[in-house]
């Protein structure tokens, strides 16, 4: 009878563990620590975030070849890192889309537009799909803004870059940059999440 | 002391007609007044901001209403179009209605957006959603609408679902009977 209870509750806590174990479906929220990751690069060497030593945190931005919002802000993504990579905030954009399924975003044409469009930062590939269902992107473009600490890097803004993709000239909230700003100056974040119309991830 | 009661409740229906009156014509009002009708080779394109289209997703009459966001651009979306047009096909006789909400860029209407509905000669009703504002609309389509598309909404005057998902058109109609309840 005790040797029934034993098993049973073993088998409880291995049920309990492997719960625990799952990765949260909905990725990360606010304040989480996001995991680091090793992917491929356009130039064929791997990327990870504990490369850089000196990083106050990253602008990782899940973005793509093909979706006309990712194209929109192209010019906004690479300037984004042109102002905060030297201040410590790097931009990483990730193309989380399956080539099965979205040709225009094989690893040949990202190497092309990386190329084309002058990217100062590493465009990774996602192989296998498997970085951007833990931190929870959806679509592209989405926005990750981590920031270095003891605990590991720990997510401080999720959304849009800003509040107009249609129109660069009529933006009227730069989420982005006022969250780096704000984390730049040890200030509260004014918005620390928005939502945005994207193509979703082809995974 | 009858008769008194009788006068108040004279005044409360009244009242509630006024209500229900101003109501109903700010309604309409609201609803009848696009940013912009684009109008090329015969078809036309009605565009609205969210607050102009928002009554579109609250109607409280006896139609139950399917309300599809996509996008030309969007590979998933036109693949599942064809579905929400046997849809509307096949209740045209009933008292369902398919809206198809276009989430084009303004500058696309005319070169993509036009030319796609003629080409493939769509039946639903189709409108232009320009608003960039995007954070501030999102949420009150769907509080759990990530952005991403496509997403549908079906809904009548007693129920609401919401799926950001791609549709077959069995998945498709049996959604819809769970909210006709048939």
């Amino acid at each position: 009878m005790k040797g029934i209870k034993i098993v049973s509750l073993a088998l409880l806590a291995i049920a309990v563990s492997a719960f625990a174990l799952k990765p949260a479906p909905t990725g990360y929220k606010v304040g989480d620590v996001a995991t680091d990751f090793s992917l491929k690069n356009t130039d064929g060497k791997l990327v990870s975030l504990k490369d850089y030593k000196d990083a106050k945190g990253f602008i990782v931005i899940f973005t793509c070849n093909h979706c006309p919002f990712a194209k929109a802000y192209e010019d906004r993504i690479i300037a984004l890192d042109k102002k905060y990579s030297t201040l410590g905030y790097p931009v990483i954009a990730i193309n989380p889309n399956n080539p099965a399924k979205q040709s225009e975003d094989s690893f040949e044409k990202m190497k092309t537009r990386a190329k084309d469009k002058g990217f100062t930062f590493p465009y990774l590939f996602d192989e296998g799909q498997k970085i951007y269902p833990q931190y929870g992107a959806t679509k592209t473009p989405h926005v990750y803004l981590l920031q270095k600490t003891d605990k590991g890097n720990v997510v401080r803004y999720i959304g849009a870059i800003d509040d107009n993709y249609e129109d660069e000239s009529a933006v009227k909230e730069k989420y982005v940059q006022n969250a780096v700003e704000a984390l730049l100056n040890n200030k509260e974040i004014p918005v620390k999440e928005t939502k945005a119309i994207g193509c979703s991830i082809k995974a | 002391m009858l008769n008194f009661i009788g006068l108040k409740e004279d005044l409360m229906r009244k009242y509630l007609c006024i209500v229900l009156l101003v109501w109903s014509i700010a309604n309409i009002l609201a609803q009848g007044k696009p940013l912009q009708v684009y109008s090329k080779d015969g078809t036309v394109v009605r565009s609205y901001d969210f607050n102009a289209l928002q009554p579109l997703l609250q109607k409280q009459n006896d139609t139950t209403y399917v309300v599809n966001f996509w996008a030309t651009w969007c590979k998933p979306c036109i693949a599942e179009l064809p579905n929400f047009e046997k849809l509307h096909a096949a209740y045209k006789n009933q008292k369902v209605k398919v809206i198809l909400v276009s989430l084009d860029m303004a500058k696309q209407v005319e070169s993509n957006l036009i030319p796609y509905i003629k080409r493939k000669r769509l039946q639903s009703e189709v409108v232009h959603l320009k608003d960039p504002d995007m954070n501030t609309w999102i949420t009150k389509v769907d509080a759990n609408w990530s952005g991403a598309i496509p997403a549908t909404v079906i809904y009548n005057r007693s129920q609401r679902k919401f799926y950001e998902q791609s549709f077959t058109y069995e998945a498709l109609e049996k959604e819809l009977k769970t909210i006709t309840n048939q």
